[in-house]
């Protein structure tokens, strides 16, 4: 293939250089406050099956200011998970048709945001209740 | 004939966490934040069979969705990934679930 | 300014040039030429070359976006040449370059290799679930058999859609979104009986499992194939019937 001298480019930096592939990269890096979240809750089950003095402090851990940090910006991280996976969901579907005509894929995204409204609120009014 | 992947198990994890993370993820931060249970309350959830379900499908889900989307951004930042990258990332999930299994398990019913 | 004289605009082209051979590196090249408001980039290339500087190189053929020969990077997007209009750059400049993720060959002249080469290997044919006596007549579809295979049928095999794509670009064993697409074309053809044969490419490493998801192939393709859906879709069997494998009744496999 080479003995025509062809010229390959480089693929460093390849997501600085167009805003669509930052923002895909943000949208992969929501995995980060996942995994870290993730391990928080687990701690939190650890130090739950240790009995109340583990439990108190892992809920006095909550309270550290790096920590309330990190669960702040986890917060916005996690609504923009919500958002960017049900504006992705309608590409991994077959078409679908609703009364006679396509299900167009901003009705799924839709969809799906006020499925995420309902859980989430559910959860919240189930444990401020 | 190409070698078939098996990355469907490792998919199929992924969008399975992701799904419960973009339905149950604010709110689950909302109450990590402004409400999280106190002792006797956490302990009488996770002794119900829901509320076990529940955990141990955030802690566990969570952590294989991240674990595939993390394993990929590696590559996409021209990581060379190895038995290292997959630790970091499937390990960690694998070592996640059994903690939170036997944790939750201990917690009793 | 006298009553009656037209200032003619002009617009800089900048163009990523290269010349093949051992050891030689690409090289910027400006010109600034005057243009109208219907130009298109493709019409500014063929201005230089008839022009300006003869040797500048690139591939074009229908000029209105059905033959898929112009691709190239316009100011670092992937677009047709001949559909990418100069009046849309009102800073006056544009940056040109051969289409990204392929090796060039010359100027914006890419080596296709690999594409061309994959295409056969998808057999992108139909294969007759029945065979049928050309007397017998032709083979029926109904509208909504149509519609499952035809926006896929409409590639014109650009190559924009491996430009955008990152993961071709990072491995280009990557199958990738326009080939994935006929594919899928193909296998959901009510008339096509070869879904067994391609589906093995797609359920490798190299077929759907190479993508994730980025979503800028559907975003610069010229006829709306939306590629991305194509994969993702297969991405969904595939996984379906790597499960499905182990139940009774069905085929190992």
């Amino acid at each position: 293939m080479s003995a025509r001298d062809t010229y390959v480019r480089p693929m460093r930096g390849w997501w600085r250089r167009n805003p669509f592939f930052v923002r895909y990269m943000a949208r992969e890096a929501t995995a980060i406050f996942v995994y870290l979240y993730a391990l928080l809750l687990i701690a939190g089950l650890v130090a739950l099956r240790n009995g109340p003095a583990a439990f108190d402090a892992w809920l006095a851990m909550l309270r550290n200011p790096a920590v309330m940090s990190f669960l702040f910006a986890s917060l916005g991280v996690f609504a923009y998970h919500t958002l960017s996976w049900f504006r992705i969901m309608p590409k991994t579907m077959p078409p679908l048709r609703f009364a006679g005509r396509r299900v167009a894929a901003g009705a799924i995204t839709a969809a799906g945001l006020a499925a995420a409204a309902i859980a989430s609120g559910a959860l919240v009014a189930l444990a401020l209740a | 004939m190409k070698k078939r992947s098996n990355a469907p198990v490792y998919w199929s994890l992924f969008g399975a966490g992701g799904m419960l993370a973009a339905l149950v993820g604010p709110g689950l931060l909302f109450v990590t934040l402004a409400a999280p249970p106190g002792y006797a309350d956490a302990l009488r959830f996770a002794q119900g069979f829901a509320g076990k379900a529940f955990l141990f499908a955030c802690a566990s889900l969570f952590l294989w969705h991240a674990a595939h989307r993390l394993f990929h951004m590696l590559k996409d930042l021209g990581v060379r990934v190895g038995p290292g990258s997959w630790m970091l990332c499937y390990g960690v999930a694998l070592a996640g679930t059994v903690a939170a299994a036997s944790a939750l398990l201990a917690i009793g019913f | 300014m006298p009553d009656g004289a037209v200032m003619s605009k002009t617009i800089e082209i900048e163009v990523l040039r290269y010349e093949p051979a051992e050891g030689s590196a690409p090289y910027t090249q400006s010109w600034t030429i005057p243009y109208t408001d219907d130009m298109s980039v493709l019409q500014a290339l063929q201005h230089i070359k008839d022009h300006v500087d003869g040797s500048l190189t690139y591939r074009w053929s229908c000029r209105m976006a059905i033959c898929g020969s112009c691709g190239m990077m316009i100011d670092g997007v992937p677009r047709l040449a001949c559909s990418t209009f100069l009046r849309d750059f009102p800073a006056g400049k544009i940056r040109v370059e051969a289409l990204a993720h392929f090796p060039i060959e010359r100027d914006l002249v890419v080596d296709a290799g690999d594409f061309i080469g994959k295409l056969a290997s998808i057999r992108p044919w139909i294969t007759p679930k029945v065979e049928k006596d050309l007397a017998a007549g032709e083979f029926l579809q109904t509208p909504a058999q149509l519609e499952r295979y035809e926006q896929f049928s409409h590639c014109i095999n650009c190559m924009l859609c491996y430009a955008a794509c990152p993961q071709y670009g990072l491995d280009n064993r990557f199958l990738g979104p326009g080939l994935t697409a006929l594919l899928h074309r193909y296998n959901v053809d009510s008339r096509d009986a070869g879904q067994e044969e391609r589906m093995q490419l797609a359920h490798s490493e190299e077929g759907v499992w190479g993508c994730t998801a980025v979503g800028y192939c559907s975003e610069v393709c010229p006829k709306q194939v939306d590629p991305a859906n194509a994969v993702n879709q297969n991405k969904t069997l595939s996984a379906v019937d790597w499960f499905a494998r182990f139940l009774p009744g069905s085929r190992a496999a």
